[in-house]
């Protein structure tokens, strides 16, 4: 452990009795911890995006423009793994959580610390694993995020490879979860009543229930594959009494849960951003954690909607359809409970609000749709259409990616104790807002008119939405190169943000920026309820 | 922070949960399969031997005892009792895995593993029995060699006074992975070696 005159310097000191490196990638701060994630994931996703542009820029006109067809199903493939295990689903957990969540609970760390580390290197092995198997053996996987049976068996890609890297990240993704689980009952200080955490410390926990309850299931059908490509065992394989339609089974039931193991976060940093910029309380605030609560839960009932027209029963259909409307409830309770917060509330529309509010209204907008995929009779119109893809980005970018980024410019002064430029922040927040819903918008447009996914080449009819599309993801791009630029100068050389930037109430605003190495000094005591701001001055409001 | 056993052990259950995740998916396919080839998994069953399950079910209880034993021995402060209950629970492994191996190496030898022609020639149901079959106590056999790892581990651990009647939380905790490989077996030998028509 650390000299206790260390104990009051903020985490990001050098700590001289270990090389730079070294108190990095062998830190187990969860504040370091979250940073090394936070520099991970930025990248992966840098990469992802790269493979979506490449891909936008294949579409701008019929027929094979770079590449073909099977560099086509390579990169959605890769950008698909990347976007979903690399980036997606750890990021707001795996970054913020680890950043955050010990401070706004009140705790020094999270209940495991080694533990929390070997999460990160497990990550790393596994994105590394990953990232070999594109440059070896037969070449990129060409399956799709989804390693449908019976290609992902019987492809000469190099499946078996990527496969198993994705068996990695999903133990990674367990050993958080449990991490999170445990921190959230055994450190929150006995003086703090359950009904007092903050909003985002309640969407963790149970987004880290979701993790750990569902992740095994992935585990061993990914499992199953690779004994499928090696050995020939042959569970999900006709010719030998198997059921293609049982790995889509058990695929979905990880992989609609998972869905809300992207979005619960980031319905949790929504909720933390609100009332701060309302100067409210979170309007029902019980409502809001009762919903995360039945999401985590009837998320879990509803997975075979995806599989509508894969030759499941009539009554699964019906039956998959109704909980699938259900689910829809919790989550328009969220929309309503952040709309009625912002209502009367003395607003301030700095860039986190901003972002949230982009959230919100994408979000919303990708879970109409949903209705419209969870719906048997449209479905069958739109399935495997460019709907379904629009309908994906809006719900998991427009909403969990968006979330990720309203974290990013709440939470990193906090971290780094310095501020971003707001103009140039919310001048990339609507380059990415326009951008985004022309990238997206006329591929629900094409969906309906007929225009299958996943394929490099189109009928001339589709040309004119196909440009605007591809238009659309270079304004989002340079949107998201803006803001990284904007977020990384201002953490760098902006001006000091001070502890309290936003006049928060919960605790992480009441230690220093960036935080001290241990948190807080002794058992911090809750004075008052999260979202309860009475003589905490917001610094915007002069 | 390190000193709250109730937390390492609520860490432990979570870590269970997974474990029984995992399996679920497993028994989910059985559970669909079983009830598509009724007939073909009862005579498929009757390829294994009842007796070698059955001798295997007695070692793994036997060997859960030990462990309970051994947790005991810790609590009352003789930690050479531990050290011998564990011994005999790494044993019992070992057995549980050498009656395995003989039970595999003669599946093997008549031809019945996956993806071997006479397996193939069989009727599907008996395809996926098989297939099942070897997956399913394939994998919980790699949880009983972690699990005898871990506990060998524990008992050097009990052996040079690391762990000992202050703190043995560590060994519960092994306790807790051993009876879940325990218990999974327990719904293993039912399912595939006492299937009734």
């Amino acid at each position: 452990m650390t000299m206790e005159s260390n104990h009051h310097l903020n985490f990001l000191a050098p700590q001289p009795d270990r090389s730079w490196l070294g108190s990095w990638i062998f830190s187990t701060d969860h504040k370091r911890i979250g940073i090394l994630y936070l520099v991970a994931i930025s990248t992966f996703f840098l990469v992802g995006l790269c493979l979506g542009l490449l891909m936008r820029l294949e579409l701008i006109a019929p027929g094979g423009i770079i590449m073909g067809p099977q560099t086509y199903n390579a990169l959605f493939t890769v950008h698909g793994v990347i976007m979903i295990f690399l980036v997606v689903i750890p990021s707001i957990p795996a970054v913020f959580g680890n950043m955050i969540l010990p401070i706004q609970l009140g705790a020094k760390d999270v209940f495991f610390p080694r533990l929390n580390l070997l999460s990160w290197w497990l990550y790393m092995f596994g994105a590394g694993v990953a990232v070999i198997s594109l440059f070896t053996g037969g070449g990129p996987p060409d399956t799709g995020w989804t390693f449908y049976v019976p290609f992902s068996t019987m492809t000469k890609s190099n499946t078996t490879l990527s496969v198993f890297g994705v068996f990695i990240l999903g133990f990674s993704g367990i050993l958080t979860g449990l991490n999170f689980i445990t921190t959230v009952h055994r450190l929150k200080p006995s003086t703090t009543p359950w009904m007092k955490l903050p909003l985002f410390t309640w969407s963790l926990y149970f987004t880290a229930w979701i993790q750990v309850l569902v992740t095994p299931i992935l585990a061993i059908t990914l499992l199953l594959i690779i004994l499928e490509r090696v050995i020939g065992l042959g569970l999900f394989d006709p010719t030998k009494g198997g059921d293609p339609l049982l790995y889509q089974h058990l695929f979905w039931i990880y992989s609609h849960p998972a869905v809300y193991i992207m979005i619960l976060p980031a319905m949790g940093v929504i909720s933390e951003i609100v009332p701060v910029f309302a100067r409210k309380p979170a309007f029902g605030y019980r409502a809001i954690v009762f919903s995360g609560f039945v999401i985590a839960t009837a998320g879990s009932m509803v997975w075979a909607h995806h599989m509508f027209v894969a030759g499941i029963s009539d009554t699964a259909v019906m039956v998959f359809s109704f909980l699938t409307f259900v689910v829809a409830i919790p989550s328009a309770i969220k929309v309503f409970n952040w709309t009625a917060t912002l209502y009367k509330g003395s607003i301030y529309l700095g860039p986190p609000l901003l972002y949230a509010l982009a959230f919100i209204f994408l979000f919303s907008l990708g879970g109409l749709q949903g209705l419209i995929l969870g719906s048997a009779g449209t479905d069958m119109h739109v399935h495997d259409t460019y709907f379904v893809v629009g309908h994906f980005h809006y719900v998991v970018f427009g909403g969990a990616i968006f979330g990720f980024f309203a974290a990013l410019h709440y939470w990193l002064p906090k971290m780094f104790g310095r501020l971003y430029n707001y103009e140039w922040a919310t001048a990339a927040l609507f380059l990415k807002f326009i951008g985004f819903n022309l990238l997206y918008f006329t591929m629900l447009i094409m969906g309906v008119q007929g225009m299958p996914r996943r394929y490099y080449d189109y009928l001339p009819e589709f040309q004119n939405l196909q440009v605007i599309s591809t238009v659309g993801s270079w304004i989002l791009a340079a949107g998201i190169i803006m803001m990284v630029i904007n977020l990384f100068y201002g953490m760098r050389y902006g001006e000091k943000a001070g502890d309290n930037p936003w006049g928060g109430a919960t605790l992480e605003w009441t230690v220093s920026s960036p935080p001290p190495a241990e948190n807080f000094e002794g058992e911090p005591v809750l004075t008052r309820s999260p979202y309860d701001f009475k003589d905490i001055k917001a610094p915007h409001a002069e | 922070m390190q000193n709250d056993s109730v937390g390492s052990r609520l860490g432990m259950w979570l870590f269970l949960f997974t474990e029984l995740m995992l399996f679920g998916g497993l028994f989910l396919l059985y559970a669909v399969y079983s009830n598509r080839y009724p007939a073909e998994f009862s005579r498929a069953s009757k390829e294994l031997s009842t007796i070698m399950g059955s001798l295997n079910t007695v070692v793994l209880l036997t060997s859960s005892l030990f462990v309970v034993l051994a947790v005991a021995g810790i609590r009352n402060n003789k930690p050479r009792h531990t050290v011998a209950f564990l011994l005999a629970t790494i044993a019992c492994a070992g057995i549980f895995l050498g009656v395995k191996s003989v039970e595999w190496s003669e599946k093997y030898h008549h031809g019945l593993f996956p993806n071997t022609p006479t397996l193939l020639a069989k009727p599907k149901g008996e395809i996926v029995f098989f297939n099942l079959y070897f997956t399913i106590t394939g994998l919980h056999a790699i949880h009983i060699i972690i699990g005898a790892i871990v506990l060998g581990i524990i008992t050097w651990s009990v052996y040079s006074g690391k762990t000992s009647s202050n703190d043995y939380v560590s060994l519960e905790n092994s306790g807790l992975y051993w009876h879940l490989v325990d218990l999974i077996w327990i719904y293993i030998f039912p399912l595939f070696y006492l299937v009734v028509p």
